[in-house]
């Protein structure tokens, strides 16, 4: 019988540092994944922990994590050459065909961008698949920003607004929370335009209140949650919300559903 | 067939089944109790009828020997992993037909929720089978009736112990010993409880709506649980659980992974890193658990997750009572709905 729980050694290919707390790890790995599905990582002895998956090829995925528990605080140590123990891929994540043909905003907020990262960079390199692409992301500060390549690739063939909290006396860019920002979009056609916002709770919370404001469909909106999970296979119960279990039935869902899940 | 015994040929009985099982029942658990020189009554491995505990309730559930409080998953060697073997003994459990319905939860739980089957758990559970006790009286705190989890009929036999005498139903024919052979047949069929002295009326699901989640109902118990999670840890049909990494050796070669009860009541059960966390206030994690057990399960499953064994009422150092929240949930909502 299969046993779900067994962890297996990858090798780290690649460690890229983002920002001083956030590294990208590139891990060999075969196998079929989809954007926004998560990995349970973990160190022997250490322990195991949910992780998003922001990129992948045929050869290999990459997890962008942040430095704020235990295993982060392991993981760090960790060099190309060195073994990762992953079981998975897990969840549902963001199924392209629901973003073909259609005009879509991609609003992210810090690490938020990591489960959506390759979803958007798919429709970057396939313009023709979709309609029109938008990304606004929200970051603390300039040295927070993550994938600063990839935004300024995009920004190149698409409209991308970043944004922080609190600039620096070298930003030139935009400042202010998300919502402030979200007149920036194009919202001539805002009755069929989808949007995917993912970020911390807070940040999903006052962003979605702020597109139906403007107009936003219900049904067109779709949300990444993030919460604890220490099996990944609805067995442990750690992230179920009323009899919806993230892990298995998310962590991507559309806001009519989204909007009753009360924790 | 029904058969009747008498303790000396049940005691027999056991002993012949101890060949080709191990045999859990109700047990008076010497000085194990809460306070100094008190007992407490739990599930162990039983020899002979003596050993087994009748006449009261158990304090916790038999859920333990399927979902052990703490098992170590795998240890780790270098890079492979090695999973622990089990004793593969068969294993006998006696239990009231509450438990029984709430082992059904837990296989529920455990081997269907979700596209795996847990590893663990099916292989614990393949090696059990079940002589329910018939239990026609029930205890002060219990409301299986209301809950639908009176009546147990997947058993492998039924017993009922009176008057010094035994009746016994055997389904499955493992357990004809040459003691039941040459056992008195009779016609023998366990009866149910039909009242309990607790009633729950549980609110229709379609009628629990968002605004009772933000109910002044819950704030009473932000007062008064403290989180302690004896209410979690007693319940056969709760089985949440966190997993562990323990070091073993000093150059981190050999580690062991475990899973551990973890309970929706108990500090930090929706910590994350980071510091993002849910349900901080403990009643907010009552109403989790009440709708867990008398709602969303359902939704998912088509019958209620709480069997209404009581035990979280027999347990809680603030007096608690499950069954009083169900009634007093129930009774907002039908009020309200009146009021519309």
């Amino acid at each position: 019988m299969n046993n779900a729980y067994l962890s297996i050694p990858y090798e780290i290919v690649n460690i890229k540092k983002e920002t001083d707390i956030d590294y990208t790890f590139k891990v060999a790995y075969k196998g079929a994944l989809t954007g926004g599905q998560f990995m349970e990582i973990s160190i022997p002895g250490v322990g195991e922990a949910p992780i998003s998956i922001c990129n992948f090829d045929d050869e290999s995925l990459e997890m962008t994590i942040r430095k704020v528990g235990r295993l982060t605080e392991e993981l760090f140590n960790l060099k190309p050459g060195s073994k990762l123990f992953m079981r998975g891929p897990y969840g549902n994540g963001f199924d392209i065909n629901l973003f073909k043909g259609k005009d879509v905003a991609f609003i992210a907020g810090g690490t938020g961008l990591a489960p959506v990262r390759k979803t958007i960079d798919y429709f970057i390199r396939n313009k023709g698949e979709i309609d029109n692409i938008e990304i606004l992301i929200g970051f603390k500060t300039p040295a927070d920003r993550l994938f600063v390549d990839d935004l300024s690739r995009w920004s190149q063939c698409a409209k991308v607004t970043v944004t922080v909290d609190k600039g620096d006396e070298n930003w030139k860019g935009e400042t202010g929370l998300i919502t402030t920002h979200i007149d920036k979009l194009d919202l001539t056609k805002v009755q069929k335009k989808v949007a995917v916002v993912v970020g911390p709770p807070i940040m999903m919370k006052f962003t979605t209140l702020e597109l139906l404001k403007k107009g936003f469909k219900e049904e067109n909106i779709w949300v990444s949650f993030e919460r604890k999970m220490s099996c990944g296979i609805g067995k442990c119960g750690h992230c179920k919300i009323d009899e919806t279990y993230v892990c298995l039935e998310g962590p991507v869902f559309n806001y009519t559903k989204a909007k009753d899940l009360i924790d | 067939m029904g058969v009747v015994l008498d303790t000396i040929s049940f005691n027999k009985y056991l002993k012949e089944l101890s060949e080709k099982f191990k045999i859990f029942a109700p047990t008076q658990k010497k000085g194990k109790g809460k306070f100094a020189e008190t007992d407490v009554v739990a599930y162990s491995e039983i020899k002979c009828m003596e050993d087994m505990e009748l006449k009261q309730k158990s304090y916790f559930s038999p859920k333990e020997i399927l979902y052990p409080i703490r098992e170590t998953l795998f240890y780790f060697n270098g890079d492979s992993s090695e999973v622990p073997s089990l004793d593969d003994k068969p294993v006998l459990i006696f239990a009231r037909p509450c438990d029984l319905n709430g082992i059904r939860r837990l296989d529920t739980i455990f081997l269907k929720n979700g596209n795996n089957s847990d590893f663990y758990y099916k292989r614990r559970r393949d090696l059990v089978k079940f002589i329910m006790i018939e239990c026609t009286e029930g205890f002060d705190t219990c409301f299986c009736v209301s809950m639908k989890s009176n009546i147990y009929n997947e058993y492998q036999a039924a017993v009922n112990f009176k008057d010094n005498q035994l009746y016994m139903k055997i389904v499955d024919s493992a357990l004809e010993t040459p003691t039941i052979k040459a056992s008195r047949v009779i016609d023998y069929e366990p009866g149910f409880i039909n009242s309990n002295a607790v009633h729950v009326s549980i609110p229709a699901v379609e009628k629990v709506t968002k605004e009772i989640f933000n109910h002044e109902i819950w704030k009473e118990y932000t007062s008064r649980c403290i989180a302690c999670g004896r209410c979690n840890t007693s319940c056969i049909t709760c089985s949440c659980f966190t997993m562990q990494d323990v070091k073993l050796s000093d150059n981190n070669e050999i580690s062991e992974r475990r899973r551990v009860w973890a309970g929706c009541h108990i500090d930090r059960f929706c910590d994350m890193a980071g510091g993002h966390t849910f349900r901080k206030e403990n009643g907010e994690r009552m109403r989790f658990k009440t709708m867990h057990k008398i709602n969303d399960y359902y939704k998912r499953f088509n019958e209620h997750m709480c069997v209404g064994c009581g035990r979280c009422d027999d347990v809680c150092p603030e007096y608690i009572s499950f069954s009083k929240c169900i009634n007093k949930l129930n009774t907002i909502i039908e009020e309200d709905n009146v009021c519309e």
